[in-house]
């Protein structure tokens, strides 16, 4: 669909990111060294911490994904809310604590805290970068696709412009200002989405009569874009979908249920009757036609799983462990990011750390409440664009006023930098840090120390443009899962063992972290979905049973550690207690 | 003065503040989450039929579960912030 550019949303953007900008050269001002830089000084208040853990975790893929997918497939999207979420009691009740009492500025500080090993320092940045760099493709691309339609430039001129913001924001204070920027985002986030949950159930739930005849959209080999075989124009385009068709019976004669309490607004849906749109594409030499159909669906139909995860109702094995292999990383996967473990070392000590997490629980637990909200009402709202699940909420938004659309789009990209400004802070600790101070033994003044990071922020900056730019027209939502896979494959057998099992040893901790890695992003090269969706191969090629690695590679990494260790002297008293 | 490697290297790898009967209760509050968690994937897997019951003013085991999984994580955490703090 051709949307019209908002000004305010471009306002209110430009606005956000002039003042974080400031506060960022304004904190940068107030001490630079790399304690500030990597660690926030270690002084950050734990509630502002927490709410940070929200602005850090919270990327485009949860606000944008996740109601685009409630808003098209109904209760499977929430399934990725639930398994994100539950990820964070790992967090909170195995790693919080340890890691803040082992590390210092990065996550192979703590994994290597017992042994002092350059190979497991070197492992583990290599994964650290690999993860983060997964984590930030599809931020990057995120960010572009929603510069094209809400500020009507280019997608390269959105990747370029976050890219370069977000690396403003950390070159200037590094953790300080990443600190305040993730905490201004997790803040106006919950806030926002709270008030577009409220205006929902206000709403109701409300009779929309709609063409339902199927739309086809061409793109010819020129290019050139056709919707039902005329030039798409603002006058000529595809009409905004999603619609409740009928009202349960208790509601005979009315066309809206008017303001409804939140359980009574999904007991409401389950008994309408709503309209959601499927696409078909086909291509021939006139060029690639997908075709939207209308799908009549009983609300209770979409409110429980299987419409996305067709898996779930083919009664196949395979496609019940793949589900099964999902939820696993998703659970595994948040205590192993690079980037939010990094966060632990900018609380003062271990309480704060347990605190910033229950608050970082509370608030991305609303969130996600709220997300069920938000991509039910997108999915009644008559809104929806058929070309795109990313645009859900801020269309939603749009079908209350133009003002709450230009915030929510505004919230969006600030979405986008909270997230990148932390993943390049991880990626630039594992690259100054890990890599050249304690892989390559290049002895670094405290000066230095900030001066190399800033370097590689920059250097991430630019890679993370380019792969933005590269990877424009890449399925964004397979790189997600990906990074969380990966983390969870190379990373938690390690820390968990290194934390519980006295007889962990650092060849163990290598070959884990290395094998992890390899095995996990070897498996979804091999997998069906990429065979199909990123290769154009067909599926059945395909060598793996399943597509998520997880529930294979992540006990492939315990199983490694604990055979290597066993296979290799068990470390020394001297080393458990000193290293 | 010891370097700060050594500072951290010196602190028990378990436990965080040293405080093993803590851990345990994480632990504990831990796998209580896990059994949830568990038991709500061997309902969407073996089970999904069970997800269309409506215990709940009407609405579905599957929203129930899935918020009441969300709710327990922060209860769980409530939990066990209390229990440290009182140690």
């Amino acid at each position: 669909m051709i949307y019209e550019t908002s000004s305010a949303a471009i306002a209110i953007f430009a606005a956000f990111v002039v003042s974080v900008i400031a506060l960022s050269f304004f904190l940068g001002r107030k001490g630079q060294s790399a304690k500030a830089y990597y660690a926030a000084h270690g002084e950050i208040h734990w509630f502002v911490n927490g709410i940070a853990f929200a602005g850090d975790y919270l990327s485009a893929a949860s606000f944008l994904g996740i109601c685009g997918m409630i808003a098209f497939s109904g209760y499977d999207g929430f399934l990725y809310s639930i398994g994100f979420l539950a990820g964070w009691i790992v967090a909170l009740f195995v790693i919080a604590e340890p890691i803040k009492a082992l590390g210092r500025f990065t996550f192979a500080d703590a994994l290597d805290s017992t042994f002092q090993s350059r190979g497991i320092k070197l492992a583990v940045a290599i994964s650290t970068l690999v993860v983060s760099i997964f984590y930030l493709i599809p931020q990057m691309v995120g960010a572009g696709d929603l510069i094209v339609p809400l500020l009507g430039l280019p997608h390269a001129a959105g990747v370029i412009l976050v890219g370069v913001a977000v690396t403003m924001i950390v070159v200037t204070a590094g953790m300080v200002s990443t600190t305040w920027v993730q905490f201004i985002k997790g803040s106006l986030l919950v806030f926002f989405c709270g008030i577009l949950a409220a205006m929902i159930l206000d709403r109701g739930l409300v009779v929309k009569t709609i063409d339902l005849t199927p739309q086809v959209r061409t793109v010819t080999p020129t290019g050139q874009v056709l919707i039902d075989g005329k030039p798409q124009s603002k006058d000529h385009d595809l009409r905004p979908v999603g619609t409740i068709k009928a009202l349960p019976a208790r509601y005979a004669g009315q066309t809206s249920t008017g303001p409804l309490r939140p359980l009574e607004y999904l007991a409401a849906l389950e008994d309408s009757t709503v309209v959601t749109w499927s696409s078909k594409k086909h291509t021939d030499a006139a060029g690639t036609h997908t075709t939207y159909s209308p799908v009549e669906r009983s609300g209770g139909e979409l409110l429980k799983p299987g419409v996305y995860f067709k898996g779930l109702t083919t009664g196949k094995l395979a496609d019940r462990l793949d589900f099964a292999s999902l939820m696993l990383a998703l659970f595994c996967g948040t205590a192993s990011l690079p980037h939010i473990l990094i966060r632990y070392y900018t609380v003062k000590d271990a309480s704060a750390a347990r605190k910033s997490t229950v608050v970082g629980i509370a608030a991305i637990g609303a969130f996600y409440v709220l997300t069920l909200y938000l991509g039910l009402g997108a999915m009644t709202s008559g809104a929806l664009d058929p070309t795109s699940t990313n645009m859900a909420a801020p269309l939603l938004a749009k079908s209350f006023s133009t003002t709450l659309f230009a915030i929510i789009s505004a919230i969006a990209f600030t979405t986008v930098l909270g997230t990148v400004s932390g993943l390049i802070m991880a990626g630039s600790g594992a690259v100054a840090h890990d890599l050249l101070e304690n892989v390559c033994g290049i002895t670094m003044t405290d000066h230095e120390k900030v001066r190399y990071g800033k370097i590689a922020a920059v250097g991430l900056g630019l890679v993370a443009m380019a792969l933005g730019i590269l990877f424009r027209n890449f399925n964004v939502s397979f790189l997600v899962g990906w990074a969380f896979n990966l983390a969870a494959s190379a990373n938690l057998p390690s820390l968990v063992m290194l934390l519980f099992w006295p007889r962990t040893t650092k060849q163990g901790i290598i070959a884990a972290v290395t094998v992890g890695m390899v095995a996990s992003l070897s498996w979804i090269l091999l997998s069906a979905d990429t065979y199909e969706k990123v290769y154009g191969w067909s599926r059945e090629a395909s060598v793996v049973p399943f597509s998520q690695p997880g529930l294979v590679t992540i006990p492939l990494g315990f199983l490694v550690l604990i055979v290597v260790s066993l296979l290799t002297p068990p470390p020394t008293q001297k080393v458990r207690r000193h290293g | 003065m010891p370097t700060t490697k050594q500072q951290h290297a010196d602190t028990p790898p378990s436990g965080g503040d040293g405080d093993s009967g803590s851990s345990r209760i994480g632990l504990v509050l831990f796998w209580i989450y896990v059994l949830l968690y568990v038991g709500f994937m061997i309902l969407v897997l073996f089970r999904p039929d069970l997800l269309s019951i409506r215990p709940f003013g009407g609405v579905n085991l599957a929203i129930a579960y899935g918020m009441g999984l969300i709710g327990s994580a922060f209860v769980l955490a409530l939990i066990y912030m209390v229990a440290r703090s009182k140690r």
